[in-house]
């Protein structure tokens, strides 16, 4: 076989994936640009209504501006909290020995758990007449009485951010003990023969040695907080007043419980552009790692 | 990086001297992890004591941190709750079985097209396979939502693993590439020249190489697809064809604004149940995964 028909054998190989993406990412893709500029609902409709929908966005929809800065102002929060847990944690369990080895195992592992249970077990805890967490807060003379965490709209954005803490912190803490260890042991053993102390050695060869992994993870948590939506549509149900949409769950409702799939694809082609623009710096620095 | 890095005890033996702590800190430190454990497992230990309660223990006011009553009445309720139990765990499974097939049919082949093959335009094909990343799949849902209402795919299980696996197949293609790259290619080109066509190189010599990476791609996909809330939320509408988390928020929801908060919990536990099994039973190529292909 000669090799440009052995090198055609590599795209045959590929095939399959490329068509699957072609199907049901790319035409879709091209259907939500098309679907955005039509009045589509789930009645029928489709006909063509120009730029009405993006400008209905950008002048019509108060509500979408809120739920995107509501979904920033989160973002903002609870990337920061992570991503400083997450590096204490990995900092506290980076050696291994068996307690380290085992609490590791436990802060992760509600990362396998889903987001919406784990959103429904956090609804429970929240609960102002059965529960535990604030009975703990209570108890522990923390809190004076049961909080009732979702009809505030800071003490529901709150909540969301404590459950969400608990079940993705472990996420982060892993990579970051993986960058951790992988710093070589003569740089610190450098260090610490020129006398360099624990924390001096964390802010002068840990934080800069792994500042790659940490700006990755940090994007990751970052895109996955701009797509949040289980743990406000179970938790807040988008309340109080509207106040806890999220871009997501704005699209959500206005697609599948309005049934405006034509504005609501409009709104999703702007969603997309904001997310694309991080997954590019994502993929870049992924992509750079690999090749090192 | 990877997870022999984490787990040998050659490497903690030197990380020990490396860092230098003295025993009074190495106590407390492990003290200080002990109780962070603790704080990370109480939540799923309340839940799981909840849901052995009896139904009124469950849903008292004020609520008790330990069972004082022992009951399988949640799960008893939760086994007949709509449709049963059943039929929606069966759901979940069948998608999540769908997914992995999908994922590994989809990902391997492509995986070992880009380890082993070059030719013009490669890296540029395998941007486009990690598109999912770049568009979310929570922007696409409406278009797939309407183009599985036309094709006969609305409250499929089909439709809906097609959905878990565009989720799946960046991360699962990144990897198997990975994977194959590291098979050395002189393996198969002792096969060749033995007589071996293409097509038996990659199922007989680098295919068994690759397992580790294999299973690590289908333990994602069951994860994802068993956890996967807004596409099952949107596709599967119709009550029997709801899948775990889905069933879960309509126990919630309940009847009269009442929540029944001992089959909640119940419920919670039993979604809860596969992915720690499988984590603690897998952990090595769950970890291995995550840390080789942190493009998710």
């Amino acid at each position: 076989m000669n090799l440009k028909n052995r090198n055609l054998l590599g795209l045959i190989y590929m095939m399959p994936a490329l068509l699957f993406v072609a199907a049901f990412v790319l035409y879709p893709f091209g259907q939500l640009i098309h679907t955005s500029f039509t009045d589509t609902s789930l009645l029928g409709g489709g006909k063509w209504v120009g730029l009405a929908n993006y400008t209905k966005i950008f002048f019509g929809d108060p509500t979408f501006w809120k739920a995107l800065w509501f979904t920033v102002k989160y973002t903002l929060i609870i990337t920061p909290i992570l991503m400083i847990l997450g590096y204490l944690l990995a900092l506290l369990t980076a050696q291994n020995n068996r307690i380290l080895q085992f609490a590791r195992g436990v802060i992760f592992m509600p990362v396998v758990i889903g987001l919406g249970t784990s959103s429904l077990l956090w609804f429970w805890l929240f609960d102002q007449q059965v529960g535990l967490f604030d009975k703990a807060l209570v108890d522990l003379h923390i809190a004076s009485k049961m909080i009732v965490w979702f009809t505030n709209v800071d003490w529901a954005l709150a909540g969301v951010i404590i459950s969400v803490t608990w079940k993705v912190v472990g996420f982060g803490m892993i990579l970051f003990v993986a960058a951790i260890q992988s710093i070589s042991r003569e740089v610190s053993e450098a260090s610490m023969i020129d006398g360099a102390s624990y924390w001096q050695r964390v802010r002068l060869i840990y934080l800069p040695l792994t500042a790659r992994t940490v700006l990755l993870v940090t994007l990751i948590s970052a895109i996955g907080s701009m797509l949040a939506f289980e743990q406000l549509y179970i938790m807040t149900g988008g309340g109080p007043r509207g106040l806890t949409f999220t871009s997501v769950y704005w699209i959500y409702q206005n697609a599948f419980i309005k049934f405006q799939l034509g504005y609501g694809a409009a709104l999703s082609v702007v969603l997309t552009a904001i997310i694309m623009l991080a997954a590019a710096i994502q993929i870049a620095l992924t992509a750079r790692r690999a090749t090192q | 990086m990877t997870h022999a890095a984490i787990s040998t005890r050659a490497v903690a033996v030197r990380e020990d001297r490396v860092v230098g702590t003295r025993p009074a800190v190495r106590y407390l430190v492990g003290a200080i992890a002990i109780f962070i454990s603790a704080l990370m497992l109480a939540p799923i230990v309340l839940s799981f004591f909840a849901s052995i309660k009896s139904s009124a223990d469950a849903s008292a006011v004020p609520p008790t941190y330990l069972p004082y009553s022992f009951s399988f009445e949640n799960y008893q309720k939760i086994i007949d709750y709509q449709a049963g139990l059943w039929t929606y765990v069966g759901n979940s499974l069948a998608v999540a079985a769908l997914a992995i097939v999908f994922v590994i049919v989809l990902a391997v082949p492509a995986g070992y097209g880009l380890a082993r093959f070059h030719f013009r335009g490669k890296e540029v094909l395998f941007l486009l396979l990690l598109l999912p990343l770049m568009i979310p799949y929570q922007a696409l849902l409406t278009p797939i939502y309407l183009m599985f209402a036309k094709i006969g795919l609305a409250n499929s299980q089909i439709g809906l693993a097609i959905i878990h696996t565009i989720l799946q197949v960046p991360f699962s293609v990144y990897l198997m590439r990975n994977g194959f790259e590291s098979v050395p290619k002189e393996l198969e080109e002792a096969a060749v020249i033995d007589g071996g066509s293409s097509f038996q190189c990659f199922t007989q010599v680098s295919l068994p190489l690759v397992l580790p990476g294999i299973v690590t791609i289908a333990l994602f996909a069951f994860i994802t697809s068993w956890n996967e809330f807004l596409a099952a939320l949107i596709v599967m509408n119709k009550e029997t064809a709801f899948t775990v988390p889905i069933m879960l928020v309509s126990v919630r929801t309940g009847h009269l604004g009442a929540v029944d908060w001992g089959t909640l919990q119940a419920g919670i536990i039993v979604s809860i149940i596969p992915c720690i099994a499988i984590y603690v039973l897998l952990q090595k190529y769950y970890v291995s995964g995550l840390l080789s292909g942190a493009v998710k």
